[in-house]
């Protein structure tokens, strides 16, 4: 009797600690609870360390691309509509604007291909997609979406499986094109030598 | 979803009320505008509005254009054409969303502010608990990296109106990162929003233990919706996609974590980067600006703002000869950190063609450059199609023609 006693008040202790924590200063703000990060904690970095159980593939992604309606706004083929191009087109040229004020729509550049990660793919389909129905996809689908969007961009193989081990491994064709924002110093100019 | 059925409703309540206005609007007493709003006096000793000879309204960007096929909102200018001062109103703020936006309705109540991850302890603040903290107001810009997109464009609300100033009310963010106590090893911070797309950045935790706000009031008031109702984060002097509104959430992290928002930054070249995400000094004259009409020689007060991302404006000059000479203009305004600087300059214009240009110069001592100069750096070719990359911060020339109209001296 006496063991499972002191484990209880233990918990007991545990639990108040959790509600107690506030910031030291002020007293003021509560801890969250593991499960509350959990939920928002919805940010993917490049290694994938926050990636969620579960798996999907290309074929797969191919029937949620139709089912999911994401084919009414994108295209059919990843392109020609109103939406951003998901698919490249290989039958027009890229537009040689450095940047677009937004993603390009209905043409050879695909924002499936932009980033060096395919982790970013994942994370926006999982936090952005669909139109009106943020939130909605299941681990499993976001994984065959990402899948079938890669496929169809030719950067893996229609029977490659996309989980949370493969996806940060895909190896994306701007993967090396690319130069993060300079370390920031309070002071300093943006860019020793420019005009 | 449900703040966007809410929005909806709004907007359909909102067109009703457009629709009123227009059928009353033909009632109306000779001598004043159609679609005047025909307000109880109760209503307007309440809330106040401006005079109906006052329409400087913002226009949304052309080239994508609010609302789009979707109802989204995506880049809106505002009318700098028509600015006095420093301080842009709350309604007449340009506003920008990367993917575009339905503006959530976001119950105050129910918002949560967590600070998490590589920290000592995770802490949520409600906004109450927010407001009971220490707080500053601080004047800053915000300006969004698609300013002046294309240098060709007809007005100065065309080339320069996505970027405004106002006043910002808030906890300075280097307080809450204290309360939490940053853990060594860390070097971003990742910002999320709590709308739709939940649109989120990454921002050296350098620039957050320095000089970052979690806001929640702006010029007076709670922030707008279209600014980020009921918390947004200020990021001074970084470009506009970095000031995450609707924050929800602040995520202490070890690298960069190259988001959705994040992409649009980078670049094969470093350097390109580097000028990406931090605006540059930068000045423009707002009257005479094109499509404006001088109504003959004389003499008129040139007008227009200053401003940089790195620090104050400390000196402002005026060319009235396209550039072969410069003079000092006056700074109308105090030169505020990260802030607009009015300018002023006395000039008796002569009535012959003429080109008007304004540098500014940064407490750093760096000098807005021009168009020139930019492709002398880059060793490309000056044409019209020459772009400067990253934030496009150079000397923007109005033409003024001999019959006194203002035209864009790029175009």
């Amino acid at each position: 009797m006496a063991l499972p006693r002191l484990s209880l008040s233990a918990a007991v202790l545990v639990m108040c600690q959790t509600a107690w924590t506030q910031s030291p200063t002020y007293g003021l703000g509560r801890s969250p609870s593991s499960e509350e990060i959990r939920k928002w904690d919805i940010a993917i970095s490049p290694t994938g360390k926050e990636l969620p159980e579960g798996q999907g593939t290309a074929k797969e992604g191919e029937l949620l691309y139709r089912s999911k309606g994401c084919a009414g706004c994108h295209g059919a083929t990843g392109s020609g509509m109103h939406a951003p191009t998901l698919i490249s087109r290989k039958d027009v040229k890229p537009n040689p604007a450095a940047f677009c004020l937004a993603p390009c729509v209905n043409d050879a550049n695909s924002m499936s291909l932009h980033s060096p990660f395919a982790t970013t793919l994942w994370d926006y389909i999982n936090r952005g997609m669909p139109l009106g129905k943020e939130g909605s996809l299941t681990p499993n689908e976001v994984y065959a979406l990402t899948a079938f969007l890669l496929y169809k961009n030719d950067v893996i193989k229609e029977d490659e499986v996309m989980d949370k081990q493969s996806l940060p491994k895909v190896k994306m064709p701007n993967r090396d094109g690319f130069g993060l924002p300079p370390a920031w110093k309070h002071g300093e100019p943006r860019l020793q030598g420019y005009p | 979803m449900d703040a966007k059925r809410r929005n909806r409703r709004g907007f359909l309540k909102s067109g009703a009320a457009l629709a009123g206005l227009a059928a009353g609007g033909s009632k109306l007493a000779k001598g004043q505008t159609q679609g005047t709003p025909a307000k109880k006096i109760d209503e307007l000793i309440a809330y106040g509005e401006r005079s109906r000879f006052v329409t400087s309204i913002r226009v949304p960007v052309a080239e994508r254009h609010s609302p789009d096929e979707f109802g989204l909102t995506f880049h809106v200018l505002t009318p700098l054409q028509d600015s006095s001062g420093i301080i842009t109103p709350s309604s007449l703020f340009y506003t920008a969303t990367h993917r575009g936006a339905f503006v959530p309705d976001i119950d105050p109540k129910e918002h949560r502010l967590m600070i998490h991850g590589m920290v000592d302890r995770p802490l949520v603040f409600t906004l109450d608990e927010l407001k009971r903290l220490p707080y500053v107001s601080r004047i800053h810009f915000i300006e969004c990296l698609g300013n002046r997109a294309r240098p060709t464009h007809k007005t100065v609300q065309e080339t320069h109106g996505l970027t405004s100033c106002a006043e910002w009310t808030g906890v300075p963010l280097p307080l809450l990162l204290k309360e939490a106590g940053v853990q060594s090893g860390a070097s971003w911070i990742v910002a999320e929003g709590a709308e739709e797309v939940k649109g989120d950045s990454s921002i050296p935790l350098a620039k957050a233990l320095d000089d970052c706000v979690v806001v929640y009031a702006m010029n007076g008031e709670p922030l707008r919706p279209q600014q980020g109702f009921p918390l947004r984060l200020m990021v001074p002097g970084f470009e506009g996609i970095y000031q995450i509104k609707y924050l929800r959430r602040i995520k202490v992290v070890d690298r960069y974590y190259m988001t959705y928002d994040d992409y649009g930054h980078i670049n094969p070249d470093p350097k390109v980067a580097a000028l990406t995400h931090i605006i540059g000094p930068k000045s423009v004259i707002t009257f005479p600006s094109g499509g404006q009409q001088l109504s003959g020689p004389g003499f008129y007060e040139i007008s227009g703002l200053a401003w940089s991302g790195s620090g104050a404006i400390r000196r402002v000059e005026l060319s009235t000869d396209g550039g072969r000479n410069w003079k000092d203009a006056e700074l109308r305004s105090p030169a505020l950190p990260m802030a607009h600087t009015r300018f002023g300059y006395h000039w008796n214009w002569d009535g012959k063609e003429c080109v008007l240009m304004s540098r500014c110069t940064d407490e750093l001592g760096t000098v807005q450059p021009t168009r020139a100069e930019v492709a002398k750096y880059w060793n490309q070719p000056l044409d019209q199609n020459f772009r400067v990359p990253g934030a496009d911060n150079s000397v923007q020339p109005w033409k003024i023609t001999s019959n006194g109209s203002v035209q864009n001296g790029l175009a």
